[in-house]
């Protein structure tokens, strides 16, 4: 199984606190990724590092083979695209003007749209079902469709990884599972490698192919859903005591939660 | 957006008809013919044809210069800081120039504007350079932190040069108040040349950085992961604003208001692509600059009024009623 993008023991910090300390992580290329664990574990600092937003203390991130810091900034947005939590929709902004904006890696200073610019676009819009939304003003739109048009943008630049920061959050359950099911399209169908980082954790189970588990900034367990989450586990990581059954759709491993283990005393 | 080439077409054609009026009017008002021919005609010997030539053409390039200038420095602000209420003011460059010609004209004893411009280009480089440093350029960028950063500076900026005022003598004061109001009077080629070499870089730089600010106001995250380099465009925006709102400052005295409102009307009409933002956003503040500066001429015979305080006269009403009557275009 090779790796299109790996974490090597990395320690993350934000302004000296130290948040994740020397965590090795590898994305397997062709799979989709999700990495979960309790609120501020540092899943989604994690995320950001795997991006290139956030440099690490000590270790590196490796992209095909070769450091991230090593490639030019527009090269790694043509490999690696990030859809983060918060973002900007500019006032009055259409929605074909916002995935274009997609494009912004692959456009010199004095190119021109081109052909293919235009082809991505069109694509990603059709993909995610906003085509007939295309002259429409993000603003106007609902929270699902939103989200759609975020990911139609990052799908535009044309990235085989694709890095998704709790992607389902804000949505209703029916919202969230048409962007998983979305995801899972993208990843089986266009062969795009994706790591999520999801609140979920049936979703999780569902969507996964590989599963990562965060705890106080280090990775406790890695693999296929059905390996990982055990009793055991759940109980160790999410202070969450549970039973574990057979998800009757998708038959992956299915959470039930019994009691939180939390003393709050 | 079709109407986009139009709105250029109709601002141009309204900046052409401006510059001829700014040519004609006046103290002492001048027949269109008599302008026509000052300009295509030229007699050295005709007094009106020298008042156009020396006087009104490089006062009306002025106009546009400046015009354009803080145009498109607010449109930058505005974008990079992602607050629909930046002006470049708040980079503490205007406080920065006002420090620097208020000591050329106490300590230095330098009356005359061609060069104390100088000094004013300095001290807008310098206030506008410690901003950039003082908000984090190097610390990721955050918006707050720089506007911050500007207020702070311009508050100690404002203390020093009153000071310097408060401690000198009458003639000082009454030299600085004239630069203080904002006039594009009695500007000759001396201004207008170097200021608009300078205008040109800034402008130059700015429609470079369009694409680049388009994935910038998406969000700090967003536009990172498209491929911006932060401290690539920090700093060029940064240059972009202190070499165009430094020279119209320098040049032209503080005029507030354009290069907030300008930016506002311009998205208004072209929606959020900067690569029409910052073109038409400078022609609109160009024509608010250039027509606040004719109006001045005529509102209050036999003297004038400086187009510092005709813009804010003008604009005020006018970006109010804009504000309580229409969407307000946010960024």
């Amino acid at each position: 199984m090779s790796e299109l993008l790996a974490a090597r023991e990395v320690t993350l910090a934000y302004d000296g606190a130290t948040v994740a300390r020397d965590v090795s992580v590898a994305v397997p290329a062709g799979r989709v990724t999700v990495i979960i664990g309790p609120n501020a574990c540092g899943k989604t600092t994690l995320l950001r590092a795997l991006a290139r937003l956030l440099a690490p203390k000590s270790g590196n991130v490796v992209l095909d083979g070769k450091d991230i810091r090593r490639y030019g900034t527009k090269e790694v947005a043509r490999r690696l695209g990030l859809l983060p939590q918060a973002m900007t929709a500019p006032f009055g902004i259409t929605v074909a003007d916002l995935v274009a904006r997609g494009r912004f890696p692959h456009q010199e200073l004095f190119r021109q749209w081109s052909p293919a610019d235009e082809e991505a676009v069109q694509a990603a819009m059709r993909l995610t079902r906003v085509t007939a939304l295309a002259e429409r003003e993000v603003d106007e739109l609902s929270g699902g469709q939103r989200q759609r048009v975020w990911l139609a943008m990052v799908l535009a630049q044309q990235t085989p990884l694709m890095l998704l920061d709790e992607p389902t959050t804000y949505l209703d359950i029916a919202h969230q599972l048409d962007v998983l099911e979305l995801c899972r399209k993208l990843n089986r169908e266009e062969g795009r490698t994706l790591v999520m980082v999801l609140h979920d954790l049936n979703q999780a189970a569902r969507y996964a192919d590989h599963l990562v588990v965060m705890k106080d900034g280090a990775v406790v367990a890695e693999g296929a859903p059905a390996d990982v989450l055990t009793v055991e586990l759940l109980a160790r990581t999410f202070a969450l005591e549970a039973r574990i059954a057979t998800d009757p759709v998708s038959s992956t491993p299915m959470v039930i939660p019994v009691a939180s283990l939390e003393r709050h005393d | 957006m079709a109407r986009r080439p139009l709105v250029v077409v109709a601002s141009v054609a309204l900046l052409a008809v401006l510059a001829l009026l700014s040519f004609a009017v006046g103290t002492k008002p001048l027949a269109p013919s008599t302008t026509w021919d000052a300009v295509f005609d030229f007699d050295p010997a005709n007094a009106d044809h020298l008042l156009v030539r020396y006087l009104r053409l490089p006062r009306t390039a002025l106009a546009l210069v400046v015009g354009c200038c803080l145009g498109v420095a607010g449109a930058v602000m505005q974008a990079l800081t992602r607050n629909a209420l930046a002006d470049p003011g708040i980079l503490g460059v205007n406080a920065g120039a006002a420090a620097a010609i208020a000591a050329a004209i106490a300590f230095f004893g330098v009356t005359n504007v061609t060069s104390y411009m100088w000094f004013g280009l300095l001290g807008a480089a310098l206030a506008g350079l410690a901003v950039f440093l003082l908000g984090g350029m190097r610390r990721g960028s955050s918006p707050v932190r720089l506007v911050l950063a500007g207020a702070a500076l311009s508050i100690v900026l404002l203390a020093l040069t009153q000071v310097i005022i408060v401690n000198s003598e009458e003639t000082v004061f009454d030299q600085f108040r004239h630069w203080t109001v904002g006039s594009l009077q009695g500007r000759g080629t001396g201004v207008v040349l170097p200021v608009s070499l300078l205008a040109l870089v800034g402008v130059g730089t700015a429609f470079g950085l369009a694409k680049a600010l388009n994935a910038v106001v998406l969000g700090e995250e967003v536009g990172r992961s498209l491929g911006t380099d932060p401290v690539r465009v920090w700093s060029l925006t940064a240059l972009v604003v202190i070499l165009t709102s430094g020279a119209a400052t320098a040049a032209a005295g503080p005029v507030g208001f354009v290069g907030l409102t300008a930016p506002h009307l311009a998205r208004f009409v072209t929606g959020p692509d900067h690569r029409w933002v910052l073109p038409v956003s400078m022609l609109f503040s160009a024509i608010l600059v250039l027509g606040a500066d004719v109006l001045g001429r005529v509102v209050a015979p036999p003297g004038e009024v400086g187009v510092g305080i005709m813009v804010a006269l003008i604009g005020g009403p006018f970006f109010v009623y804009l504000v309580r009557n229409r969407k307000l275009v946010q960024l």
